[in-house]
């Protein structure tokens, strides 16, 4: 079927997106070097993150703190390790949570078409109404800031552009002859939808999950900033700036490296999700 | 044309509807009892019963639902807790100053990112264009809070160019001092954005045929870029940007914060430290009205500006 003719050309992206764009492995090495710090931190920190040690307190970067201490004389270059994980970790869970519920609204909705099209893309356009760290902020001062509430409103917050992007492909394919075989056959929505519309548009699904990875690992730094994040001790990076951001005067390298290290991570993200969008385009492809 | 702009006007009206619906909805989703945790599981009964009354609490869900939306069509979004004023009352006071910051990004957006993304295009896959790409990707990499906190140590902290605190004397000079790094910090993210969305729209438009017709016919260069590229490349810039409004509120949000202004986003930050939860609601409103409401207007625009747009 069309199925097993499609993917075999989208899963050529993966390394067009490479081959062409010399940038992505750039982005690669930056990601796997921050997976591999939240894999390996009790390997890699030289000291436990949440250890206090009074006497070091606010100690400038040294041959002992690589990257100096905090108020509390715990070790930054051990929180930045660590705090990979929950960046890490919130995003994807966002995200894939997202990915799923997404697809899932957006594939039902053009798949049954009519009214019901119509009504769930008029929610999902208010849905996109809503500037993206406000609704996130809203959620997660409801709930209370916990890893799974904060998990939960980052995943709200990204379901809507999920949902648009697997609706368009599923109206063009329920269209193609293969469904039609399908329904002739006697096999039933939920498995036409999902065996045969799904697989089809995995590809650009994931892709988008890439680039959102992104969005979602930057708003939970801006929440975690706000005091909505991953409550203390656990080390996060946007907490981390928030106690930088509080001796800013006197204490750069609070600040700062957390700072760097979002910003490699977010960096490394969107050249990976840019190189495959650009690989799965059509449009860009040609050129 | 006019009959275009009525229809796109009404059309607004359910999608505001829709959205009150549904900041109705997701606060009455959330777990918890909303007296509880504006005053604290050590309030006592009376109180609890007190705030519940009023905040309508007690009322039927459809009653509280029916005299949301009443209050709402009035334009009334309900009253902070802590200070009793009316939220458009509270919006009121510090929008100027959250429109001031917007404003002043999005002149140095277009400022800069127009002619950058114009001269990456026209230089495709030469090294100015990769040196555009490498910083507009790093530029919409930076979350608004940490570019902003470099800033303030470079410039306010260690070189001392701007003050660290907002707002300090009363005069032009100090006031524009203050609204400097702010500006440039969402500026900078602004003019990332625009440059990627500049190059890649000017790409199209330098394909089109009208362009060779330009060409062939001998129009000069620089003619052909202002006059017949730039000017069509433009129109997508416009309503992307315009789309891009809501992740401006959030960043503008976040700077306001990093660099002590007053404005929408201290606002926020004292209604959530005071668990001012019907300020937030209100706020939420307000916000999204003013999405929509940019969303129409960048519509309204894009018909306004291209005549092949079809008003039907």
């Amino acid at each position: 079927m069309s199925i097993t003719s499609e993917i075999p050309a989208r899963q050529n992206a993966l390394w067009l997106a490479f081959r062409r764009n010399r940038l992505s492995w750039v982005g690669l090495a930056l990601l796997l070097v921050i997976v591999c710090a939240a894999v390996f931190a009790p390997l890699l920190a030289p000291y436990d993150p949440l250890e206090q040690h009074i006497i070091n307190r606010l100690q400038p970067p040294s041959a002992d703190f690589w990257l100096g201490t905090d108020t509390y004389g715990r070790d930054v270059l051990s929180r930045l390790i660590y705090g990979a994980r929950v960046s890490l970790v919130v995003g994807f869970v966002a995200i894939l949570i997202a990915m799923v519920i997404g697809s899932a609204i957006g594939i039902l909705s053009g798949f049954i078409g009519g009214i019901f099209d119509r009504v769930v893309m008029s929610f999902l356009d208010v849905m996109l109404s809503f500037p993206t760290l406000l609704l996130g902020l809203m959620i997660a001062a409801m709930l209370g800031a916990s890893f799974e509430n904060l998990v939960i409103a980052i995943a709200i917050t990204e379901i809507a552009p999920f949902a648009r992007v697997a609706r368009a492909p599923t109206i063009a394919l329920k269209q193609r002859d293969f469904i039609e075989a399908g329904r002739a056959m006697g096999f039933s929505t939920p498995r036409l939808m999902g065996l045969h519309i799904f697989p089809n548009m995995v590809s650009e699904v994931v892709v988008m999950g890439s680039m959102w990875m992104a969005s979602a690992i930057r708003t939970e730094a801006a929440l975690s900033f706000i005091g909505l994040g991953v409550p203390p001790p656990t080390p996060t990076w946007g907490s981390m700036i928030r106690e930088g951001f509080e001796n800013i005067l006197d204490s750069w390298w609070l600040a700062v490296f957390p700072s760097l290290a979002i910003l490699m991570t977010v960096l490394a993200l969107n050249i990976l999700g840019d190189a495959l969008r650009d690989a799965i385009d059509p449009k860009t492809r040609a050129e | 044309m006019t009959q275009y702009m009525i229809r796109r006007v009404l059309l607004a009206i359910p999608t505001l509807l829709l959205m009150l619906t549904v900041v109705f909805v997701l606060v009455r989703l959330v777990p918890g009892d909303a007296a509880i945790a504006i005053l604290g599981d050590q309030a006592s009964a009376e109180s609890l019963a007190a705030m519940r009354s009023q905040l309508g609490l007690d009322q039927p869900i459809h009653v509280q639902y029916i005299d949301f939306l009443a209050k709402a069509a009035t334009g009334d979004f309900g009253r902070s807790l802590a200070t009793g004023r009316s939220v458009l009352q509270e919006v009121a006071v510090v929008l100027p100053y959250t429109l001031e910051l917007t404003a002043a990004a999005l002149v140095i957006g277009a400022i800069f990112g127009i002619p950058l993304g114009t001269y990456a295009a026209l230089h495709r896959n030469l090294w100015p264009d990769y040196f555009s790409r490498v910083l507009s990707l790093i530029g919409l990499s930076f979350p608004a809070f940490v570019s902003g906190i470099l800033m303030l140590l470079a410039f306010a902290v260690h070189l001392r160019w701007f003050p660290v605190i907002g707002s300090s004397g009363s005069g032009v000079g100090d006031h524009l001092r203050s609204l400097a790094l702010p500006a440039l910090n969402l500026g900078l993210i602004m003019t990332a954005y625009i440059t990627r969305v500049t190059r890649s729209s000017m790409l199209g438009v330098l394909n089109e045929d009208y362009i060779r017709t330009a060409r062939a016919k001998g129009v000069r260069p620089g003619a052909l870029i202002r006059r017949h590229a730039l000017r069509n490349a433009l129109i997508p810039v416009v309503t992307i940007v315009g789309l891009y409004f809501g992740t401006l509120i959030g960043n503008s949000v976040l700077t306001e914060i990093v660099f002590s202004r007053p404005g929408l986003g201290r606002l926020i930050l004292g209604a959530l430290n005071a668990r001012d939860y019907t300020l937030l609601q209100g706020l939420m409103v307000v916000f999204a009205t003013f999405v929509i409401f940019v969303n129409m207007l960048t519509d309204i625009a894009y018909g306004l500006v291209d005549p092949r747009v079809k008003y039907n």
